[in-house]
């Protein structure tokens, strides 16, 4: 069976087994349909919920990302964990509770407030919308290697469906599709992962052949920095992304980000007791922390293989730089994609691979008559695709990762789309505008901006911001800078009050959006940046896509002094603080 | 009447002592969170970095593995705490 077929073969089995066990499922359980994880173990409750959590970002991009940033894309692993323990620590229990479905609703009854509502909804849909526009990247990236056509027509494709896989809708509900999903995705990821290790260390666990040796005895990271150094890059260890400082805003944007994204935080609405909502964000980061600690082996591995391939012997020497029509079958299939693409600057029909920025390398490149980096594309988001073939693995393990890949990215994707359409319907709709909308109209409004949604995601998938994970990153820090910080002084400043609350929100989610804006242009169309997209420019080092850490200080400091600066809230909300405080009493979420 | 208002102030201030060892709690948690990442993967990664640890600069290592390994641990010593925390206080739920 050729490639073609078994990738085929294999993306259809796994979405058989997931609308399988959706179909099995749903007969005997309606009741968990709406509380989701009610009566299941914190384990399974856990691995849903780390299935929900990783999507294309995590899956296809991250470690892409990492192999090209080298130490730099520590901020990735660091911040997309991290934020786990601050919601453990910091809101699950609180919010679980309180004991209502949706993060808007906990903002308009904690700051008694249909305003602070409108607003809350208002931040969720801007950073779920950005969330899915990076979904798009990574699944067009999927879907244009998968069907060997060019990206957008790839971008097509996932978009419809996207569209028919959200709108099945309630499968996403259901646990055990979840677990199935995770499977496949942690399987996908930790086979090759497995394979190259060793091939490379001759040790099968990732995590410590990445820190092992390579066939001729150097430590593998080592060796990976050297042959780095060689081409004119910077090692691979100490590579820093910007700045130390851009590096802490990144990492601490990433983790509040977490804490305040609405599709991970309902989560823990619905376990059935306070108590459960601490444990099922832990067993949720165990599972999670399978694929982000292997992700750094993927990464460095990945970029080590990729650069042997080209750089196939000692620098300078002519027949160590691979001839172009001997290159492997991979790399013709990713230039179809337009993905990967070569341009033979010196016409001597072999690949250069260089850092032709590093003004220390230009001499020596001139003199071994290399005219300039001739991997003038590669695509950061199809390094874990490619990985696989790049290592030479066996075609199953390939199909397997595509599977994995579209798994994450559907999954996620889905569940956004889910949340934004919730939100519009539910919680605008319903809650504000047309409190006696019929459940039909509801549902139909919901359907109309999930398409809504997907239409706009797909369109600035075309021209994405940043690679996936890059793009996803801006979304944490809109949640970051809009969401965390009124929540948790919901919980823990008992002073805090509804001018404060609306007042923070706005400004840390306007302040961010503002400067994501002037460097990557409004709405994200690069031609409309009015401050170029360089470092030079930015405030204190820091990237648009690490801003939101920014924005939540400017959300704290502005709801500090505007509740301090006006009246205290009633009575009664200081009973209700008092009272999420403790778990006692919590009940159950659907009582309310 | 004054014996459930004597009653309803025992539960406050226990209910404040409660919220006193969880913050506490919840501080030495988060001071560790911070140092494993921001300071040893950010701040000193290069002091570290001059340890070895296996094939592995320490910094490096815990910037990409080891405070991923610290923040689990963690969570799991915060529920553990506070499960034990939520029974001497007995606001454990039913």
């Amino acid at each position: 069976m050729d490639l073609q077929t078994l990738t085929y073969t294999v993306v259809g089995a796994t979405f058989i087994l997931y609308v399988g066990i959706a179909v099995w499922a749903r007969a005997g359980t309606t009741k968990e349909f709406y509380v989701a994880g009610g009566g299941i173990h914190p384990i399974s409750n856990g691995m849903a919920t780390a299935a929900d959590w990783m999507s294309a970002a995590s899956f296809i991009s991250m470690a892409g990302l990492i192999a090209f940033n080298g130490y730099g894309g520590s901020v990735f692993l660091m911040g997309w964990t991290g934020g786990y323990v601050l919601l453990a620590l910091l809101l699950a229990p609180y919010l679980r509770k309180f004991g209502k479905f949706t993060v808007p609703e906990f903002i308009g009854d904690r700051f008694y407030s249909k305003k602070a509502r409108i607003v809350a909804v208002i931040c969720l849909i801007l950073a779920s919308v950005t969330y899915v526009i990076g979904q798009m990247k990574g699944i067009g990236v999927a879907f244009s290697r998968f069907l060997e056509t060019d990206y957008d027509t790839g971008l097509y494709v996932g978009m419809g469906i996207v569209f028919v896989y959200a709108v099945l809708g309630g499968m996403k509900g259901i646990t055990y599709t979840q677990i199935a999903q995770y499977v496949v995705l942690i399987f996908a990821y930790t086979v090759p992962a497995i394979y190259i290790s060793l091939n490379l260390t001759g040790n099968p666990i990732p995590q410590i052949g990445l820190g092992g040796n390579a066939a001729d005895g150097t430590p593998l990271l080592q060796k990976l920095d050297q042959v780095l150094v060689d081409i004119g890059f910077t090692e691979y260890t100490s590579q820093v992304m910007g700045s130390k400082v851009n590096m802490f805003a990144y990492t601490l944007s990433l983790m509040i980000g977490t804490a305040g994204l609405p599709h991970v935080i309902m989560r823990f609405f619905t376990v059935p007791k306070v108590k459960d909502a601490r444990m099922s964000a832990g067993w949720a980061l165990v599972f999670i922390a399978i694929l982000y600690t292997t992700a750094p082996s993927v990464g460095a591995m990945a970029r080590f293989n990729f650069t042997e391939t080209i750089q196939t012997g000692p620098v300078g020497k002519i027949e160590s730089n691979i001839r172009y029509e001997d290159r492997p079958q991979w790399f013709k299939n990713w230039e179809k994609t337009g993905l990967l693409v070569f341009e033979d600057k010196n016409g001597d029909g072999r690949i250069q691979y260089y850092d032709d920025t590093n003004p220390d390398f230009a001499e020596k490149a001139a003199a071994f008559g290399w005219k300039g980096n001739e991997m003038t594309k590669v695509d950061r988001d199809i390094m874990v695709l490619a990985n696989p073939e790049i290592a030479k693995l066996p075609d199953w393990v390939i199909a397997l990762v595509v599977a994995g890949g579209l798994a994450a990215a559907l999954s996620t994707a889905a569940g956004l789309l889910l949340a934004i359409s919730s939100a519009i319907s539910h919680d605008l709709l319903k809650g504000v505008f047309r409190p006696d909308i019929s459940e039909k109209d509801e549902l139909f409004a919901g359907r109309v901006s999930m398409a809504g949604a997907i239409a706009v995601a797909g369109y600035f998938g075309l021209n994405p911001p940043d690679f996936a994970a890059g793009t996803v990153a801006i979304a944490f820090g809109l949640a970051a800078s809009s969401i965390f910080p009124v929540l948790m002084m919901g919980i823990f400043y008992k002073r805090m009050n509804r001018a404060g609350a609306i007042a923070g929100m706005v400004a840390g989610i306007g302040v961010t959006m503002l400067y994501v804006f002037q460097h990557k242009g409004i709405m994200f169309i690069a031609d409309t940046a009015f401050l170029g997209d360089m470092e030079p420019n930015w405030f204190l080092g820091i990237s648009p896509n690490a801003f939101g850490a920014v924005g939540a200080v400017v959300n704290f400091a502005v709801a500090f002094f505007v509740s301090k600066n006006t009246s205290p809230p009633p009575a009664e909300i200081q009973d209700l603080v008092e009272s999420i405080r403790v778990p006692k009493g919590s009940g159950s979420a659907a009582e309310h | 009447m004054s014996e459930e208002n004597s009653s309803l102030k025992h539960n406050e201030s226990d209910a404040d002592e409660y919220w006193k060892a969880n913050l506490k709690l919840m501080g030495w948690l988060l001071v560790v969170w911070f140092v494993v990442s921001y300071g040893c993967g950010i701040l000193f990664v290069d002091e570290l970095n001059s340890i070895s640890l296996g094939g592995f600069k320490l910094g490096f290592w815990f910037a990409q593995q080891g405070a991923i390994y610290v923040f689990v641990a963690l969570i799991f010593v915060y529920v553990k705490k506070m499960n034990k925390l939520d029974r001497e206080f007995g606001v454990e739920e039913e």
